[in-house]
Formats: C-alpha cells, sequence, structure tokens
C-alpha cells in the first residue's frame, strides 16, 4: 500500500496525544503523582494539541475535504464514521475535564475517566479502520489493534515521563513500567513480523478463478500507471524494507530503552522520545509499504 | 433483483472496446466526467470503470491466453458500502445495483481499499470515487428503444462476451448460463458474494480424424499451413 505522509503523521502524533491524555487521566483516578492544577491542565492542552495537528493531518489526504462533515454520519456501520464522531466527541469531554480540573469539581474523576476512556476508543477504532478491511491481510489481524494501542501507550508514556522529569517530580516506578512497555510491545511486532513472514491467502489463481493451473500475467490492460497502481502496488526493494525494519527496531525501541535506563532526565527523556517519535513514523510508513493488497493478484502477483 | 454480469472467458478476445465505451458512455453520464489527467502525455492517468487484464493460464503446450474483463461485480456483501463514513457508496434494494453519491463523496480512497477487483478508481478531477453503474442510466432509460437498454459495454462488444441480466430469475439469459456453463465468481474466499459471474475457457474439441489416408494428408497439409 501507498503509505500516504498525511496517515503516517496523523496515527503516530494523535497516538502519542491520546496515550498521553490517558497517563493524565490515570494519574487523576490512580493519584500516582501530586500535580498542581496549572501542570495538569498544560499536559492536557499538550496532549489536546498533539491529536489535533494529527486529526488536521488526516484531512490531508481527503480528496474532496468539503465533504468531510457528512463523515458522522454511518457510525452504526463504517470505522472511519466511528472514529470521526468519537475524535469530535472527546473535545467537549475534555474541555469539562479541563474546567473540572480548574475548578476542582468533585466530578473531576468522571470527567477523567472519561477521557481515558474515549482515548482507548478512538485508538482502536483507527485500528480497526485497517484491521477490518478483507482485503490486506497484514492488516486484517486482532495484532493490529492491539499494537496501535500498545505504541499509543508507549509513546504517551515516555512524554508523561518527560513532563514529570521537567516538572522536576521523581519518576519512581514509571521507569520500570515504560521499559517493560517497550519491551513487551517490541515482542509483539517481531511477533507480527514473524506472523506475515510468507505470502498466504488469496492466490492469483483464487483471483482469476483457475485454481488448478498456473497463472500469469500477460498485461496488465493499461501502458501507463493507474490508480490502482499508485495506491496498491508499492514496492520497495528487500534490502531497503529490511534496513527500514533495523531502523524502525532501533528507534522505537532500543535507543529510548537504552536512555531510559541509564540517565533518566528531562533532557534524555526528551531525546528517546523525539527519536520514538522518528521510530514510530518508520513503523506506521512500514505498516503501509509491507501490506499488500489483494488487487496485486490481478497484476500478476502469485501470493498476497 | 439481482443485476450483473456473466463474463465469457472463452470468447473475450480482449480488445478493450468494452473499456473504451464504457468510459464514453459514463464520461457525460450521471457520474460523469471521468477525468483523465496527461491524456496525451507520457504518462495519460485518469479514472476507467472496467479494465481488461490478460493471463497464461496452464503451461506449454496446454498453455491458452484469457482475457479477464474487470468492473464492478455488485457484490452482495459489499464491503465498499459498509466501510464508506459519508454515505455516499450505497446498494440499491431493488436491483442491487453499488452506486456512489457524487455529492457526498470526501474521497477519503477507503473503499478502494476495501475492494478486492480493484473496481473503484478516484477522479482526479473532481476528488470523488468513481466506479461502473452498471449503466444504470441505460438500462431503466425509456427514451432508448428496448433493445438498447443494456450497458454501454455489453452493447459493444464485438464476441458478445458481456451478458446483462438478472440473476434472481432462474429463466433469464445469465443465470442460464451461469448453471450450463458452471459460472464462477472470482476470490470467493474473501466473502463479498460478487455477483458478476466468469464462465470458464471451453474444453478443446476433440475433431474427429478422417480414414488413415485422409488424416495423413490433412497432418501434411497442417504442416505446410503452419509453416
Ligand atoms: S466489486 Fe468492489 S466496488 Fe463493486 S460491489 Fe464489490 S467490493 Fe464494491
Ligand atoms: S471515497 Fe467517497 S465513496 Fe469511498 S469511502 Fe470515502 S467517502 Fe465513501
Ligand atoms: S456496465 Fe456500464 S459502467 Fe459498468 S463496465 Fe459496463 S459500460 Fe462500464
Amino acid at each position: 500500500m501507498h503509505p500516504a505522509f498525511s496517515v503516517l503523521i496523523f496515527t503516530v502524533t494523535a497516538g502519542a496525544g491520546y496515550g498521553l491524555l490517558g497517563w493524565l487521566c490515570a494519574n487523576e483516578l490512580f493519584a500516582w503523582w501530586a500535580l498542581s492544577i496549572g501542570m495538569q491542565i498544560s499536559i492536557g492542552i499538550i496532549a489536546m494539541v498533539l491529536i489535533s495537528i494529527g486529526l488536521s493531518a488526516s484531512t490531508w489526504h481527503l480528496a474532496n475535504p468539503k465533504n468531510a462533515w457528512r463523515s458522522f454520519s454511518c457510525f452504526r456501520t463504517s470505522w472511519l464514521s466511528r472514529e470521526a464522531v468519537f475524535a469530535i466527541l472527546l473535545y467537549p469531554i475534555a474541555a469539562l475535564y479541563a474546567a473540572a480540573i480548574y475548578f476542582q469539581w468533585d466530578s473531576v474523576g468522571i470527567w477523567a475517566g472519561l477521557c481515558l476512556l474515549f482515548s482507548f476508543i478512538i485508538v482502536f477504532v483507527t485500528a480497526m479502520i485497517y484491521a477490518s478491511l478483507k482485503t490486506i491481510r497484514q492488516w486484517h489481524h486482532p495484532l493490529v489493534p492491539i499494537l496501535y494501542l500498545l505504541f499509543a501507550a508507549m509513546s504517551g508514556g515516555l512524554a508523561w515521563a518527560f513532563l514529570l522529569a521537567w516538572n522536576g517530580l521523581e519518576l519512581g516506578l514509571l521507569i520500570q513500567v515504560l521499559g517493560a512497555l517497550v519491551a513487551f510491545t517490541t515482542l509483539t511486532k517481531l511477533s507480527y513480523f514473524w506472523l506475515f513472514k510468507v505470502p498466504g491467502g488469496s492466490s492469483i489463481q483464487t483471483a482469476t478463478s483457475f485454481l488448478n493451473q498456473k497463472v500469469r500475467i500477460l498485461d496488465a490492460g493499461h501502458s501507463a500507471p493507474s490508480f490502482l497502481n499508485n495506491e496498491f502496488i508499492y514496492d520497495v526493494a528487500k534490502v531497503k524494507l529490511l534496513r527500514m525494519r533495523w531502523l524502525m527496531l532501533s528507534t522505537t525501541f532500543v535507543i529510548p530503552f537504552a536512555l531510559l535506563y541509564w540517565l533518566p532526565n528531562a533532557l534524555t527523556l526528551a531525546i528517546a522520545f523525539v527519536i520514538m517519535m522518528v521510530g514510530l513514523l518508520t513503523e506506521r510508513w512500514l505498516f503501509f509499504a509491507e501490506a499488500r493488497h489483494v488487487v496485486r493478484l490481478l497484476h500478476g502477483q502469485q501470493q498476497v | 433483483m439481482k443485476l450483473g454480469l456473466a463474463i465469457d472467458l472463452d470468447t473475450c478476445v480482449g480488445c478493450h472496446a468494452c473499456a473504451t465505451a464504457c468510459k464514453q458512455w459514463n464520461t457525460s453520464g450521471t457520474i460523469g466526467p471521468l477525468t483523465d489527467t496527461n491524456p496525451y502525455g507520457k504518462d495519460p492517468n485518469g479514472a476507467w470503470l472496467n479494465r481488461i487484464r490478460t493471463f497464461e493460464v496452464d503451461e506449454s503446450p496446454l498453455s491458452k491466453t484469457v482475457n479477464m474483463p474487470l468492473s464492478c461485480m455488485h457484490c452482495e456483501d459489499a464491503a465498499c458500502v459498509t466501510v464508506c463514513p459519508t454515505g455516499a457508496s450505497y446498494k440499491r434494494d431493488e436491483d442491487g445495483i453499488v452506486l456512489i453519491d457524487q455529492d457526498r463523496c470526501m474521497g477519503c480512497n477507503l473503499c478502494a481499499w476495501a475492494c478486492p477487483y480493484g473496481a473503484r478508481e478516484l477522479d482526479p478531477g473532481s476528488g470523488t470515487m468513481k466506479k461502473c453503474t452498471l449503466c444504470v442510466d441505460r438500462i431503466y432509460d425509456e427514451q432508448l428503444p428496448e433493445a438498447e437498454r443494456q450497458p454501454a459495454c455489453v452493447i459493444t462488444c464485438p464476441t458478445n462476451s458481456r451478458v446483462f441480466g438478472d440473476f434472481d430469475d432462474p429463466e433469464s439469459e445469465v443465470s442460464k448460463l451461469q448453471k450450463q456453463r458452471e459460472g464462477k465468481p472470482l476470490m470467493p474466499e474473501l466473502g463479498y458474494n460478487p455477483v458478476n459471474t466468469y464462465l470458464p475457457p471451453r474444453e478443446p474439441i476433440e475433431r474427429p480424424q478422417g480414414g488413415k489416408v485422409l488424416g495423413k494428408v490433412k497432418q501434411i497439409v497442417n504442416r505446410i499451413i503452419h509453416r
């Protein structure tokens, strides 16, 4: 699949934003750290800014954005519509949460709980847009939403740790928890790679109805690339994919993990966060570049 | 009604006439225009609703060239419709035709991702999704003589390899063809239940050889002609 840069930015930045918001709300519910009112609100605003950057990036890839408002209408059937609805609903809820913090309402726990729930749902729903597509084997799998949630918790958690350290708070157990989260996510991503190591599923035989014969493409029917080629047939050299995987693994997991344990102060945590975001962009690029749509079978690929 | 096409892989000669007729009709039809970018340049691109691929099936000396036109299958379980967030994509209850409301589409491409058959293409001009309409603006047009109330691609096909009709009616030509010729769906494992059916090539006919002498003469003549 062709990796659209706007979609990469959207899922990575908004994911980190929802993750950070989730940590802030969880802290409200479980009272791990005592934060000042100003600090809670600033962290909330940072999270909402990350989310908003992501959401506006997601509208760049619409070819006809003037109809974007209509995307709230199919909540019952479409995951993309659900995402739009939940993403918009979060704004008033987050505003009420901020008011609850500022005016010290008793209901602050309820608003924090709702924000946490919505952050979780939105990341899950975003992942389901991909995971619901039967046409792409590498996406149509339960590991996809699990990974999206893990990435959000991990990158948001690192931002959370940085913001705490920057304000001179003790991190305590957070280092260990984040370390475990990074390690677990690494293993999950590696098992995802392992799972899709060999092609499977639909083949050029099922795509053409000649189940028992050898089939080979002679002509794809057009002399220049079409929409279908540009969208679905994104071919990258194997070596480059492998290099990107190493880059992804080291920047998303290894380097942030090492920085976390080596010297967890505000500066290193900030560096670790930036490096992880680069890593996650690479991860999202791979998520697209390695996804093989069944239309490729109609352009001669033997199996996806 | 379950309207769709039966496509004969035995007789299709891969002339692309149906693709051109489709483009010609639909570019001025209800979902038109079908924009092209750089049409006379080096890399022309644009929205087509029907494309023809050519495959080699089996191995030499048994191999056969098969031309396979692909347009929307008007699937019974059309995920392209359910994924659409704006409600632009819909499937009609009365005849099963899958259509796109051009005034609602926001050009997010998700439906094209959900379609296994490459049947949906984004129009680079309008930024909206385009697909086969089963020529809904021909088949019900009472201004046209009855014989012409058929999809443009069906009327054009010089070998009658595309047949249009109602798969719900067991007496229709498409239903009969599907039964007699054991029409096959493409990628049935994905569960979209495509309506269009593909009629497989017929088995080669055993030609009766004449007497021994006649057979020999035929062989020699064949060899000479072959050269
Ligand atoms: S062929 Fe594709 S566009 Fe047509 S109904 Fe099926 S899934 Fe939808
Ligand atoms: S491109 Fe248009 S028709 Fe397709 S899913 Fe998006 S809004 Fe719906
Ligand atoms: S039925 Fe009409 S729109 Fe569909 S492929 Fe044929 S000519 Fe094109």
